[in-house]
């Protein structure tokens, strides 16, 4: 079991950061192993947000081996030479914790995969997220603890989805936590609640066809899904579609990029989802009391049906 | 001992055609008579005035601790209670084994008014999956829409959702009544073993997928049909019960029930009258 959240304001910004962490702590009953943010802040769109890991939190509950952090160090010195390589200039540099790590870059090239492939060529680095808005927050702990770690309370944007996780079919770390990034898709995120069965059939169908897999969690399966279909020249939400029959299991997930939030459940309808829609504000939730943490007045929600796909623009 | 003899005789339903077997096992003995309904006492019940009346604001309660003061109320005598605030918290109104009129000014989250017998209920908002789950009997009336799992194992009472309910409707359903105003998702009446449905919108794919018995009726399209559910034939019968059902249910009471589908159990999945092995070999 874990817990879902999304919503997205239409026309105007909010202290996105804020909301979701409301959300997602009122849902932490459904796992605290860790959470997750993607949050769409508000930038001038310029430089790409890079959000990347050197190493895993190895604190209380984690299935992670201690390194040291001069580890750490080395593996950031790494990244920097290469994204010099590769012509990406550093603009901005926050080190958060010693493994987690913000740069705000500029780099003129579209195609994401060979630079995304260059970085995580270091053993222990991962992108957590790339894009333009699109930032990717994801750490063990439940939403509080998380929003506290990385001040995630004042980041104002228009949308943001978020996951609390109990881990199920794979460990207790960061690899394994939601979001998953659409790599190499700038500014795509996914979250999931539920379990797929055709997950190897197919990770090797999807890697193949040079996508890669950064953990083995089955939810990554949906972000690099709709990454291929995106790559192949598919909508968003045709994408999203064709993924309610060519993957299997039971789930419910939401897909977001820069301008837009999506969700999708299986056929089955076996996982729950609740939906609040108003001209301004869709919000959801796996449970209503995730909604009520911002919406505490009376408001008319609903189950989406079995097999629904909805997208939303901001 | 009630006479087995009895259980044979056709009783009302079954003459309108929602049961067609004939129960005949042990469980289904009559062992209370009607008559005798003052001597019937459930542990921990009161008795309640409906003119009793009381507001109880949960906003800052846990499920448990609104729970408890609920029979605390019911216990000095109130027969009327009003929830106010319940903001979609789940488990509120379980365990209710008394008459009571309860009110709930707002929605509720999962597992609301699971394991009740008696109280008539009113939410004046939404409530999320399994609402009413083992309801026996009562009255519970939902004025928006419902989530999942609506109405799971329930054995008696009606059930009413104004709005439109999620997938799995009347889930292993044993008795009482259904009633939806709106939509209602994929499989509903899974498995379900008696009683009766009423949609007075579109449903989902597989509706009655692996149904034993009970009825579904149904005012708008279907999805498909799930593993052995099949129509029937809607008598004059069932459309004078389907008025006279929609009209104390408040909902749909002008809606035309004679362009109404019914579904039931085609029975090709039955095993209810079989023996079980070991019993052949005692019979034997």
């Amino acid at each position: 079991m874990c817990g879902i959240a999304g919503l997205i304001h239409r026309g105007k910004s909010s202290k996105v950061g804020h909301e979701l962490q409301g959300m997602l702590q009122a849902l932490k009953h459904r796992g605290e192993d860790s959470t997750g943010y993607a949050l769409y802040g508000d930038t001038d769109g310029k430089n790409f947000i890079m959000r990347f890991k050197v190493g895993e939190n190895v604190g209380e509950g984690s299935t992670s081996v201690a390194e040291d952090v001069s580890v750490y160090d080395e593996r950031k010195k790494i990244v920097d030479s290469y994204l010099s390589e590769m012509g990406a200039k550093i603009i901005k540099e926050e080190r958060i914790l010693p493994y987690s790590l913000r740069y705000e870059i500029q780099y003129d090239k579209k195609d994401l995969l060979e630079f995304s492939q260059k970085i995580e060529s270091i053993p222990g680095v991962e992108i957590l997220s790339m894009g333009k808005s699109l930032e990717v927050i994801k750490d063990l702990g439940n939403a509080k603890m998380v929003c506290d770690r990385y001040n995630l309370d004042k980041l104002v944007g228009t949308h943001a989805i978020g996951h609390a996780r109990m881990a199920t079919e794979s460990g207790v770390d960061i690899k394994s936590a939601h979001p998953f990034w659409g790599y190499p898709f700038s500014d795509v995120s996914v979250v999931h609640n539920g379990q797929l069965t055709n997950y190897w059939n197919n990770r090797r169908a999807l890697e193949n066809k040079g996508m890669r897999f950064m953990s083995e969690c089955d939810s990554e399966l949906i972000a690099v899904y709709i990454a291929q279909k995106m790559r192949e020249g598919a909508s968003l939400e045709e994408g999203m579609k064709e993924s309610l029959s060519g993957l299997d299991g039971v789930f419910t997930y939401f897909v977001a990029t820069k301008d837009s939030l999506g969700m999708a459940k299986d056929t089955m309808a076996a996982k729950p989802l609740v939906l609040y829609e108003s001209d301004d504000l869709v919000a959801m939730g796996s449970e209503e009391i995730a909604i009520r943490s911002i919406l505490p007045q009376e408001i008319d929600t609903y189950d989406p049906f079995d097999g629904e796909v909805k997208v939303w623009q901001i | 001992m009630a006479n087995l003899k009895n259980t044979e005789k056709k009783t009302k339903s079954q003459a309108m055609g929602m049961h067609t077997e004939v129960l005949t096992g042990r469980t289904q003995q009559k062992f209370f008579n009607p008559d005798e309904a003052e001597n019937f006492y459930y542990f921990g019940t009161y008795d309640v005035d409906f003119n009793k009346r009381t507001d109880l604001d949960v906003k800052d309660m846990s499920a448990a601790e609104a729970n408890k003061k609920i029979d605390s109320l019911m216990s000095e005598g109130y027969g009327t209670i009003v929830i106010k605030n319940p903001q979609g918290k789940h488990s509120l109104g379980v365990g209710i084994l008394n008459k009571l009129n309860l009110i709930f000014e707002g929605s509720l989250g999962y597992f609301g008014m699971g394991s009740c017998d008696g109280p008539i209920v009113r939410i004046n908002g939404r409530v999320g999956w399994s609402c009413a789950e083992n309801l026996m009997a009562g009255k519970v009336v939902i004025e928006k829409n419902a989530g999942s799992c609506f109405g799971a194992a329930i054995r008696g009472g009606d059930l009413i959702c104004k709005g439109s309910v999620g997938a799995r409707t009347g889930i292993d359903m044993k008795g009482g009544t259904i009633i939806i105003g709106g939509d209602a998702g994929a499989f509903t009446g899974f498995m379900m073993q008696r009683g009766r449905i009423i949609i007075l919108g579109d449903v989902g794919i597989n509706l009655g997928d692996s149904m034993y018995d009970g009825t579904i009726f149904v005012g708008g399209e279907v999805g498909s049909y799930g593993s052995d559910a099949v129509d029937a034939e809607l008598t004059k019968s069932d459309q004078d019960w389907l008025k006279r059902k929609l009209k104390v249910a408040e909902i749909g009471e002008n809606f035309d029930v004679s362009k109404m589908k019914k579904i039931v159990a085609g029975k090709k999945l039955w095993n209810y009258d079989n023996l079980e092995p070991t019993e052949k070999k005692g019979a034997i």
